[in-house]
């Protein structure tokens, strides 16, 4: 199959839009990272084996069929989201959502849903405060005031297939756009208003026409992949969940600023996103949506897949594209910003991955139309991954401009087991942590620089009374410290000052004045670093002292973790009067140094104590305390 | 030349060839294709590796130390990935390495003498609803508790 003009794709695609009506079932298995860490793959395979079994004819690829026949179709999705409640699988049209799916369960899904039409109450979204089962899945608090744009396709469709995703209008952008001038294509993205959703937010329609505007024959388009912040894993549910969609997003940037080579830089830590990005390539190039004038256009381009190194500086554009070059990814001063000069010296868009992910809706419903979603200047939504402390740990999209109390207590659900809420962090190691007070801000992208953090990549970190500011803080430096590539002075010897700071304070050996000297140094990194991790390294730590300078008094003049996390300034003890005497701290810890017998309360050997905390995470009672 | 050795050499030569000669852009995707067969880069490789793409060993050395991917040391048959992102951090990732060190005795970056186990740290694999976690090969170690990893890595 080979698609030499723009009607040999419209026909394929709607062959397949009518296969994919007459499905008359769909079981849709999530193989996101937690999903398929809980055993999702394994699960799909028993589920086909079985319907087999059972004499339950099921199709696993997207066929065009016979008129007559309805089929009922089971395939593998990308990240459906609530990654806290995985396996998960959703059926339609049926509209219910299966959580906690694991292998063995596949028996009974077919017998009783598939073939007995009866819905499992067990597998069903237990709602937290009322107890009852919620089966449709746009029903569970979860997914509520949630709008998905990036993450459009992510968790619906076959996410390795061609065909699926032609199905649903797939490619239909493309078509759209190369007939339009490329002129026409960028002043759509520039009226969306569309900002790199990297973290930076970044005009995308500003960077494309600098970038066409720039001197040069030759011209590149880089999609990074090179999702390092810690706690962010958006790009990589993108790119396994929906990689065609990425690829149509390149297409439309490299025939709006003129390039005929792409690269995706893609993070190493991401294997099944390496592969399915491979694959898509493959199929691209095989039908003729990649290579030489592509549609019978005058769109030449091909796409090379990169695969990182595991050094987190590459996230930086000029670090990535000295990496993509085969070189030690090292970043330069940017007196010449890449769009001019940037792969091989020559002008480059490099947006990522859930920027390009936009790109597709903003061509085929009009820049106007994203506009007029979200904030004024941050239109259009925002893909977050909710974790740390919080109930519902998932994939989300919102809405810019969404609050950041309604993201952890509206879909979040809270904080676990009903603790206090502390921070948000954002961000990632450039970001910052923000507190109770900040919580009604609007996510956007100058609103949170305005508190002190950023809006990042994705990330969001929810942390409880039980996570140490200090420590977190502390955490992040140890981060840079590694990841720091070592060209600058500041940002080399400044972050391991800096870390070497903090690790006084939280083992007791810092003094009075020791926080002035802090901030001193944290202002210095940030005006004198080269690149922007070094710029943007101290904005953990200003961001806790900010807001949480009393927790860094209390370590530095108290010699206390007023959390009980800093291992040398806490000293944990069982209150008698809320201890049931249950044992379960007795045998979750490691030294046994907790005695006791059952219904009477235990102690701590504090000679033994090695100050894990395990006994605090596991007691039921709250009667494990800090001193 | 044991019969080992010779046929690694023919794995080295095998893999080589599918990489375009003379290619200085390809050194780290080459690099990590041989880390993939070997499970770490061997000497003679890093040379060999250089001379294909046409750059002096120096820069392969380089671009082999650079990147955290990359191990010039042997690694053991099964590599555990503590996962060291925010949220395994906050959820009580740095106890888990205690734990390992206690039960293996070796941090990250060692080798058990046996060769059996190798202990990495890595930076978010983006499984946050399993924090913390821990990869050993290909399992998914999820929300391990204190004490416990030990006995899942059915190393005692």
């Amino acid at each position: 199959m080979r698609f030499a003009t723009v009607r040999d794709l419209e026909t394929r695609s709607e062959r397949m839009a009518a296969a994919d009506a007459h499905v008359r079932r769909r079981v849709l298995v999530c193989s996101g990272t937690g999903c398929a860490a809980g055993g999702a793959l394994d699960l799909y395979e028993k589920l086909v084996a079985q319907c087999r079994k059972v004499k339950l004819e099921v199709e696993v690829e997207l066929a065009p069929c016979g008129e007559a026949k309805e089929p009922l179709y089971a395939a593998v999705t990308g990240c459906q989201g609530l990654c806290q409640m995985g396996p998960l699988v959703q059926i339609l049209p049926d509209d219910i959502l299966y959580t906690h799916v694991t292998p063995d369960k596949a028996k009974d899904v077919v017998a009783k849903t598939l073939v007995g039409g009866e819905v499992i109450e067990k597998l069903l979204y237990k709602d937290p405060e009322s107890g009852k089962r919620i089966s449709k899945r746009d029903e569970i608090p979860f997914y509520k005031g949630q709008r998905f744009i990036a993450l459009e396709g992510c968790g619906r469709v076959q996410a390795t297939s061609l065909d699926a995703y032609i199905a649903r209008g797939g490619f239909s952008s493309l078509i759209k756009a190369l007939g339009m001038k490329p002129e026409a294509v960028i002043s759509e993205v520039e009226k969306s208003g569309l900002r790199g959703r990297g973290g930076g937010g970044f005009p995308t329609g500003r960077k494309w026409r600098s970038c066409v505007e720039a001197e040069g024959e030759e011209r590149f388009v880089i999609c990074n992949g090179d999702e390092g912040d810690p706690g962010a894993f958006m790009d990589c549910c993108i790119m396994e969940g929906d990689p065609f969609r990425v690829l149509e997003g390149m297409m439309i940037a490299a025939h709006a600023v003129g390039a005929k080579r792409g690269f995706i830089y893609v993070r190493h830590e991401y294997p099944r996103a390496v592969e399915r990005l491979q694959k898509a390539i493959a199929d691209c190039r095989e039908t003729g949506l990649l290579g030489e004038r592509i549609l019978g256009s005058g769109l030449s381009f091909d796409v090379r897949l990169s695969r990182g190194g595991g050094a987190f500086v590459c996230g930086e554009s000029t670090a990535l594209m000295r990496s993509i070059e085969g070189n030690v990814g090292e970043p330069r001063a940017k007196y010449v910003r890449s769009v001019q000069k940037g792969l091989y010296d020559k002008p480059t868009v490099l947006n990522n991955v859930e920027t390009f992910a936009c790109v597709p809706a903003v061509i085929r419903e009009g820049g106007e139309w994203l506009a007029k979603i979200g904030t004024k200047r941050s239109p259009g939504t925002k893909a977050f991954c909710l974790v740390g402390k919080v109930r519902n740990t998932g994939l989300i999209e919102v809405p810019m401009g969404t609050t950041l109390r309604s993201v952890i207590y509206g879909i979040g659900g809270g904080i676990i087991d009903g603790r206090p809420f502390k921070a948000v962090q954002t961000g990632g190691p450039s970001g910052g942590c923000l507190p109770e007070s900040a919580l009604d801000l609007p996510v956007d992208f100058d609103a949170l620089i305005g508190a002190g953090s950023m809006m990042g990549s994705g990330g969001m970190i929810i942390m409880d009374d039980r996570t140490c500011m200090v420590d977190v803080a502390k955490y992040f430096l140890h981060f840079l410290l590694e990841e720091s590539c070592g060209k600058c002075v500041p940002c080399r010897e400044g972050i391991f000052q800096l870390h070497a700071m903090l690790e006084a304070m939280s083992t007791g050996r810092s003094q009075a004045g020791d926080l002035e000297k802090v901030r001193r140094l944290a202002e210095d990194i940030a005006a004198s670093s080269l690149c922007g991790l070094g710029k943007s390294a101290p904005n953990p730590v200003l961001s806790t002292l900010r807001y949480f300078e009393a927790e860094y008094r209390a370590h530095i003049e108290n010699h206390k973790c007023p959390a009980g996390v800093c291992r040398e300034l806490t000293t944990f003890q069982i209150d008698k009067d809320k201890c049931t005497g249950c044992m379960v701290c007795v045998k979750a810890c490691p030294p046994e140094a907790i005695t006791g017998e059952k219904k009477k309360p235990h102690a701590i050997d504090e000679a033994k104590c090695t100050r894990c905390g395990a006994c605090r995470t596991v007691c039921g009672y709250d009667a494990v305390q800090t001193r | 030349m044991t019969a080992a050795r010779a046929e690694g050499n023919a794995k080295l030569a095998a893999l080589i060839a599918r990489h375009p000669a003379g290619d200085a852009t390809d050194l780290v995707q080459l690099l990590q294709d041989i880390q993939e067969e070997f499970n770490y880069l061997p000497e003679d490789a890093i040379h060999a590796a250089a001379a294909h793409v046409c750059v002096p060993v120096t820069k392969a050395f380089s671009v082999a130390t650079f990147y955290r991917a990359f191990s010039l040391k042997p690694r053991g048959k099964t590599i555990i990935k503590v996962c060291l992102g925010t949220t395994c951090h906050i959820r009580g990732a740095p106890v888990v390495v205690d734990d390992i060190r206690t039960g293996l005795g070796v941090g990250p970056g060692e080798t058990t003498k046996d060769m059996a186990f190798t202990v990495e740290v890595v930076n978010c694999v983006g499984a946050c609803a399993l924090a913390p976690v821990v990869i050993a090969g290909s399992r998914y170690l999820a929300n391990v508790k204190p004490g416990t990893i030990t006995r899942l890595l059915g190393a005692k």
